[in-house]
């Protein structure tokens, strides 16, 4: 068993790779959950997104047309869901649901032909510093461009709806719908722009999967992970911030308990594999005791049908 | 009022009618616990049910039912709806299968992997992928500089405990020095779960990865850290040239076809099948030549053996963790034994999750 200094800096590394799907897809649907939708359809969208995304690196040869367009497959599905919620007025739970069988279906439709082609190495920044520094090189190094990406993104997220004009607009829309509303705000226009934002950052989270964590398409190769980012935002009561910490965690534990169980630690292996989801879920209650905190987070209207008279 | 009663029994002998005389659309019903694309476990099923389709019989397939109250629904659905052979492709459907053939007895069933056959109408049948595993514990323990063999495995069941023992035994046998570190994943499929565990083990000093789940994910993780690995149910090496030693491929075909053509022709017994090497049940993919020509030589020898029921995979003396006897010298572990199985063999590290 090593646990040298070389080994924790992979360790963590191994651990921060692990978690950027969870991010990605928990900051875009916090946005569209703040702004009062409540879009379940995250893991179709992040299917869609990893066959968009593997098929036009296939297509094209080009990761930047692959990363972008997968982004824009998010966006386009998650189009579908902004219509029919908000222009149709259907219910969010039912459309939600409806838009990740569909995301599974379709998506294994469209990879019918790209399965067993094997992905392309995706470039990663400042390898040589990965390896030169002993513990914080692999932490801070040699990560793709998404990774850097996903781990500022909790903190921009924070920022945009704290400090901006526009962060209170969506936030006002997500509390009061009605009252921003009579203050001349386009209720429908802001909710459909966080829509397709949390499309575009779950397409992203996809693409992530097929282009760069394991680098190929496998049918459904989400494995769930579109329905623990939702669990996320719930638990990490729609702080940004939070979100990151809960990703973490859940990434982390489990790794640790696949590594625990190398190195051949007698704990049963069923507690192990519980403990991912038991400890996010403690930490995240832990640190989200304040329920004044949580009532200024949480958007009152999540899931309300918002409906203008004309 | 007469008028109508008469109506509704005409027709209601004509249906009886139609649906006895139903040999002419004869439907062949397919559960798999994965998706058709995973090129694994369910992608050999698949092909299995190319072949019968090929034979000209008629077939539907449902893909990724989990093990549990969905595939009970599933299977009820397509006995409901006129299939008269019905194969489960998953140990997790055992129970399911057998509660849906009790309500349908002129529906024959088919459960691959289990041993549960409490009606008339349910075989079980399995291959033999101990003998695989047999050959790839030979291949690890000579292949192997750091002797830590890496396993990744799904449920804690028989047929997974089983290829865990065999390939330790194999490899013993041929390096008495080594090791095999498990780490139990829970599923069958999650590409991304299992490529975090293939690189746990990696990082825990091991240089062979072999995996008892059904995605490529291991084997490229394998690649990418340059460290053997082995192709599961089907021939992987594409996704994995330079890693993979060799693939243990199941080949589901002539079995199918056989019991599809005995179901429509009237001939279709219940029975318990357990194919391996011998029948091609149990196929071995292309050996990779960093094993060198002698290595490659003395398993396809030994290949011959296992084929032949020369050599067994389970020879005694095998002991248990603790140093009983399991199965005493001179000895080759019955079939019984092999279905039953749920201990380790000395020499594996670790407890059987229970």
């Amino acid at each position: 068993m090593s646990l040298d200094i070389s080994f924790i800096g992979i360790l963590i590394g191994s651990i921060m790779a692990s978690s950027v799907p969870l991010i990605l897809a928990a900051s875009g649907e916090l946005i569209t959950e703040r702004s009062g939708v409540l879009n379940l359809g995250v893991e179709g969208m992040m299917i869609i997104g990893a066959i968009s995304g593997f098929a036009l690196m296939v297509l094209t040869d080009n990761l930047f047309i692959a990363i972008v367009g997968s982004m824009l497959s998010g966006v386009i599905i998650s189009l579908i869901f902004g219509f029919l919620t908000q222009s149709l007025l259907t219910n969010h739970v039912a459309t939600g649901l409806a838009l990740t069988i569909f995301g599974i279906g379709l998506s294994a439709m469209l990879g019918k032909n790209f399965v067993g082609i094997p992905g392309k190495e995706f470039p990663i920044l400042f390898s040589s510093l990965r390896e030169s520094i002993p513990l914080f090189g692999p932490i801070l190094f040699g990560h793709s461009i998404v990774l850097y990406f996903a781990f500022a993104l909790p903190f921009l997220t924070n920022y945009f709806l704290k400090k901006t004009k526009l962060g209170l607009v969506v936030r006002a829309v997500g509390d009061s719908p009605v009252s921003a509303s009579n203050q001349g705000i386009n209720v429908i226009l802001v909710r459909y722009c966080c829509i397709l934002y949390g499309g575009a950052m779950c397409g992203l989270a996809g693409a992530y999967l097929s282009l760069i964590y394991t680098p190929q398409w496998i049918e459904n190769m989400t494995a769930g992970r579109g329905w623990i980012a939702l669990a996320l935002v719930v638990f990490a009561t729609w702080s940004p911030i939070k979100v990151l910490i809960g990703a973490l965690i859940f990434g982390g534990i489990t790794i640790l308990q696949l590594h625990m169980q190398a190195i051949g630690f007698r704990i049963p292996v069923q507690f192990l594999s519980a403990l991912p989801y038991l400890m996010t879920i403690i930490v995240l209650v832990v640190i989200s005791r304040d329920s004044r905190k949580i009532k200024l987070n949480t958007p009152t209207s999540l899931g309300r049908i918002f409906y203008k008279e004309k | 009022m007469y008028k109508n009663f008469l109506r509704y029994l005409i027709s209601a002998i004509f249906l009886l009618g139609f649906s006895v005389n139903s040999n002419a659309d004869f439907k062949v019903g397919f559960v798999y616990v994965g998706p058709t694309g995973d090129h694994g476990w369910t992608f050999q099923h698949h092909e299995g049910r190319n072949a019968v389709e090929a034979a000209g019989i008629k077939t539907t397939f449902v893909e990724s039912v989990p093990e549990g109250a969905d595939a009970e629904r599933v299977i009820r659905q397509l006995a409901q709806s006129g299939h008269d052979l019905i194969f489960t492709t998953s140990f997790g459907y055992m129970d399911p299968t057998n509660k849906v053939a009790k309500d349908f007895p002129n529906v024959k069933f088919e459960h691959a992997t289990g041993y549960k056959r409490e009606h008339s109408n349910v075989s079980t049948y399995s291959a033999r992928f101990y003998e695989g595993r047999t050959l790839l514990g030979h291949i690890a323990g000579k292949m192997t500089k750091t002797n830590t063999i890496g396993y990744i495995a799904s449920f804690p069941i028989p047929e997974v405990i089983r290829g865990i023992n065999a390939m330790t035994l194999a490899a013993q046998k041929v390096n008495p020095n080594i090791k095999t570190k498990i780490v139990w994943v829970f599923t069958w499929y999650d590409p991304g779960k299992e490529a975090e565990a293939a690189q746990a083990l990696i990082d825990q000093g091991a240089d062979i990865i072999m995996q008892h789940t059904d995605s490529t994910a291991p084997v490229q993780t394998a690649e990418k850290a340059g460290v053997w690995s082995f192709g599961q149910a089907s021939d992987m090496q594409r996704f994995a040239p330079k890693s993979i030693l060799t693939s243990i491929i199941d080949d589901w075909a002539p079995y199918y076809v056989e019991r599809a053509i005995a179901a429509r022709d009237g001939t279709w017994n219940q029975q318990d099948t357990w194919h391996g090497l011998k029948e091609g049940m149990v196929a071995m993919g292309p050996y990779n030549s960093a094993m060198g020509a002698d290595l490659v030589k003395e398993v396809e020898q030994l290949q011959k053996d296992l084929a032949s029921g020369k050599v067994h995979s389970f020879t005694g003396p095998i002991y248990d963790q603790k140093g009983n006897i399991l199965v005493a010298e001179g000895k080759v572990a019955d079939d019984g034994m092999l279905a039953g199985m749920s201990v380790y063999v000395k020499g594996v590290e670790g407890d059987i999750p229970k």
